[in-house]
């Protein structure tokens, strides 16, 4: 194995010259991003550098309460910022299936994938289930905001076929199934594409990372595929129960359609 | 005369405000009315797609909130202004509201049978995105008499199409729910449609109803 290199944070301050070059050419181009961009950059440095600090002493005094509070506050920031991302008004009933759908589609993918795949000894090793616990989380944090948007967009610009089909009798599933069925799809096809490209178009983020940090690429490429299949299925697993039980939120109980899409 | 619906004391937001209401059953009833005058709203409560505010409306002797809405739309189908289409043939649209209503699709000549009651020259193959406006009311409205079901509610089913066609198409339509004794409630936009075939006419003007021909109360 090839040493590698130490950056020192003496190392780390040229790197920031790229953003003095992002700075100067909205300026010279009149485009109004400075502020954000400074502000994107300053909060990058000061939430690694804490998250640093935190795995340090997390790997160093390995507890399963520390990775269990890490995973719930990953968790909790994940359902938050679906919320947030989602232009529509989400109501409180869905809010309830994406909080449901993420924690228990990621949780059970997280275990299967690290208890049985990975079969992490002892299984709260921080080392491990934070970034595939993270990786698992994120990725399902974007497939879900993605089926959130296009259940809701579907409900709003399909609600004549909709309702058409309850009114030939219907269910609420059969006359939303196209809705369901182009949300779930929608939602795991970024996944789908990553997978296609990579390895040719990208090297991945954490083969990337396992590689400067000295592990064979030949190891690395296994934790990758297997990361990518984990990242597949908890995304597939968090979509479909969120499309599956969020549709049923769109009527209810006389099985009409509420009036509720802004 | 046996009552189909019994409308009491409805409200609906304010689009609809409707004292008392009798609809008899095995009987062509046309509702007539200016545009906002809540026709098509009448006819969501018949079928249950939207609910009062407040009152009750019986069908068949039966409060309508304690009948399963599926089972009761099932039996009385209601058809859109709008005619919509679903992705797929003619056949495909036609067979379409079979299948949402937990039946087995029908051959192609069941489906050629209905085109010929709606008047419609076109290939049970051929696109249904393509279709003219008239031509695809006239398949959803195929895609309603297919499911044989017991009421008809249908919401403007010609204003897409020519005066001959129209009459050509409602007149079998007609024919259809007299021979298989159903009942039809039919939307029109002209008084003279309601007049031709009406057994019974009701008159509305902003959500009430202002005038009855041929239904007692």
């Amino acid at each position: 194995m090839r040493n590698i290199i130490e950056l020192t944070v003496w190392q780390l301050v040229p790197a920031y010259i790229f953003v003095v070059f992002v700075i100067a050419i909205v300026k010279i181009r009149g485009i109004n991003r400075e502020k954000e961009i400074l502000l994107s950059s300053v909060r990058m440095t000061i939430q690694l550098v804490l998250v640093g600090y935190i795995l340090d002493y997390m790997f160093k005094n390995r507890n399963p309460l520390y990775t269990i509070i890490a995973m719930t506050v990953m968790e909790v920031f994940a359902i938050y910022n679906v919320f947030s991302r989602v232009k529509r008004k989400i109501s409180p009933e869905l809010k309830r299936i994406i909080a449901f759908s993420m924690s228990f589609g990621t949780i059970a993918s997280m275990l299967y994938f690290i208890l049985i795949v990975i079969q992490l000894r002892p299984w709260y090793d921080p080392q491990y289930f934070i970034p595939l616990g993270g990786m698992i989380i994120g990725n399902s944090m974007t497939g879900i905001t993605l089926g959130v948007e296009r259940i809701m967009d579907g409900f709003d610009s399909r609600k004549e076929q909709i309702e058409a089909a309850l009114m030939l009798g219907a269910t609420p599933g059969m006359s939303a199934k196209n809705v369901v069925n182009n949300a779930f799809d929608s939602a795991i096809l970024p996944t789908i594409n990553s997978m296609v490209g990579m390895g040719i178009v990208f090297l991945p983020g954490m083969m990337t990372g396992q590689i400067l940090s000295g592990t064979s690429p030949l190891t690395a490429i296994e934790y990758q595929i297997a990361i990518m299949l984990g990242i597949l299925g908890s995304v597939s697993l968090t979509v479909i129960l969120f499309v599956m039980l969020g549709y049923k939120t769109f009527f209810n109980d006389r099985c009409q359609l509420k009036d509720i899409i802004s | 005369m046996t009552s189909l619906y019994e409308l009491k004391d409805i409200t609906y937001k304010n689009i609809l405000n409707i004292d008392n209401l009798i609809i008899p059953e095995n009987k062509v009833i046309c509702i007539v009315g200016e545009s906002g005058s809540g026709k098509t709203t009448l006819i969501k409560h018949l079928n249950n797609l939207i609910s009062c505010d407040a009152g009750t409306i019986y069908y068949k002797g039966q409060n309508i909130d304690e009948i399963n809405p599926i089972k009761l739309r099932r039996e009385v189908v209601m058809l859109p202004q709008v005619p919509v289409i679903f992705p797929g043939s003619i056949g495909n649209n036609i067979n379409i509201g079979l299948t949402f209503s937990g039946n087995k699709p029908v051959d192609d000549s069941r489906l050629q049978e209905v085109l010929n009651i709606v008047h419609l020259q076109k290939g049970l193959s051929d696109d249904a995105g393509k279709l003219s406006g008239g031509e695809k009311q006239r398949v959803a409205l195929a895609r309603v008499l297919l499911m044989h079901p017991d009421v008809l509610l249908l919401d403007e089913p010609s204003s897409a199409l020519d005066e001959e066609t129209e009459h050509l198409v409602i007149d079998s339509v007609v024919k259809y729910v007299r021979d298989n004794n159903k009942s039809l409630i039919m939307v029109t936009h002209t008084k003279k449609i309601a007049r031709e075939y009406g057994e019974g006419i009701i008159i509305m003007d902003k959500g009430r109803v202002i005038g009855k021909e041929g239904i007692v109360n």
